[in-house]
């Protein structure tokens, strides 16, 4: 049967793209950064995933506001890598598991009722590649896990709330368990921490914030997906909303997961957060 | 329903259809044979894509909060900035009334970029 094994919260901003592409990894202001990767990739060799669940969103780059969908589930073979307006990352395209996927799709839809927009083709650009890059990096001939991304609207309002993410990871929980294949799956859901990037609050951030949401998420993620977006806003900036998918991936590790890695930097514009749990 | 929060824009439906052709124009620059024309001639450019002369005026003048006054969202601007040489931070330092020094004086660790 399936098994979701563990569950990743992470942080993507674009800058890491070009970091990992160049080399750049040891410079001093992006070490730290890097560094609280090492234990998790070593945990994650340990875990085995064979497939990661990507909970992100796209950023303009293969998705358009002439049609939005609110959940938009891969269902390829593999997916290729995007140009978000700076070129096209020198990355393998990525493996998707299209057995898994269909049955996640049949499984949300008729079970769960969560009406999904199924996209036979994706191009993933830096929210999905940099979570990919921080804890599967690659190598010349691919990736070391399957992937299946799962795009949410988190861009243009009306968007889900917090607590419909929350039940969307516990339905995603349930699907993956009910399929008949002996598949490990990691979900991440990525995106955030605080950060706004227009108007005269460009550049907010807040660290109190972000511990606290990382506090709720371990211990009380039911509690905390009543959050409105609202609420995230005034206290994290407009793009903080991203946040929401952090819950998705807290609903599809059980209640009781053990926290084993946390992390938080704040370098720049964007609180880059890390949380992992086991089952 | 949202509320209005002081020096932020909140992207909802209204400022979405007010930035339609805006954006429009920012999705075509996720190609490389798009973002070539628009650097060759950016008025041809800006004309396909129907823009009006006041929306147009904001990207002759690089104005990039008036942009996104005018419905441009964010992620679709950050392709116009790129197209023009204007990276993120740059086009906040601008937003924020500040030199991208002054800018940079104000993050935690200003080699992150």
């Amino acid at each position: 049967m399936g098994k979701v094994v563990g569950g990743i919260g992470l942080s993507h901003v674009p800058s890491v793209g070009p970091v990992v592409d160049r080399n750049r990894t040891q410079e001093p202001a992006w070490k730290p950064l890097f560094d609280a990767y090492v234990p998790v990739r070593e945990w994650l060799q340990r875990l085995k995933p064979h497939v990661a669940i990507v909970v992100y969103n796209d950023h303009a780059a293969d998705f358009s506001f002439d049609k939005y969908p609110t959940f938009a589930l891969g269902v390829a073979e593999r997916y290729a890598i995007g140009d978000e307006g700076f070129g096209t990352r020198p990355l393998p395209e990525v493996p998707g598991d299209f057995g898994l996927s269909a049955h996640v799709a049949e499984s949300l839809v008729y079970e769960h009722e969560f009406d999904l927009t199924i996209c036979q083709e994706i191009a993933v650009e830096h929210g999905f590649l940099v979570p990919m890059n921080l804890c599967f990096p690659h190598a010349a001939h691919g990736w070391p896990v399957r992937a299946i991304p799962l795009q949410v609207n988190v861009i243009q309002h009306p968007l889900p709330t917090a607590r419909r993410c929350y039940r969307l990871g516990q339905a995603l929980r349930a699907a993956v368990a009910s399929y008949p294949a002996d598949v490990r799956v990691v979900v991440m859901g990525t995106g955030g921490m605080s950060h706004q990037l227009q108007g005269k609050r460009f550049g907010f951030m807040n660290e109190k914030f972000d511990q606290w949401f990382l506090d709720r998420l371990e211990a009380e993620p039911e509690e905390l997906a009543r959050i409105t977006h609202q609420e995230i806003m005034e206290q994290a900036g407009a793009e903080a909303v991203e946040l929401i998918m952090w819950l998705t991936m807290r609903g599809a590790v059980a209640p009781r997961a053990r926290r084993v890695h946390r992390h938080y930097y704040a370098p720049m514009t964007t609180g880059m957060g890390l949380i992992t749990f086991e089952e | 329903m949202l509320r209005p929060i002081p020096d932020t824009s909140i992207f909802d439906l209204r400022l979405a259809q007010r930035g339609r052709r805006l954006n429009k124009l920012c999705a075509a620059l996720c190609s490389p044979a798009e973002r070539d024309a628009f650097k060759r001639d950016e008025e041809a450019f800006m004309s396909r894509f129907g823009l009006t002369d006041a929306e147009k005026d904001l990207i002759r003048k690089r104005d990039f909060q008036g942009l996104i006054d005018a419905g441009t969202n964010i992620y679709y601007l950050l392709k116009i900035g790129s197209a023009t040489g204007n990276g993120l931070y740059k086009m906040g330092a601008q937003m924020r009334g500040e030199t991208y020094e002054q800018f940079l004086a104000t993050r935690n660790m200003r080699g992150a970029v």
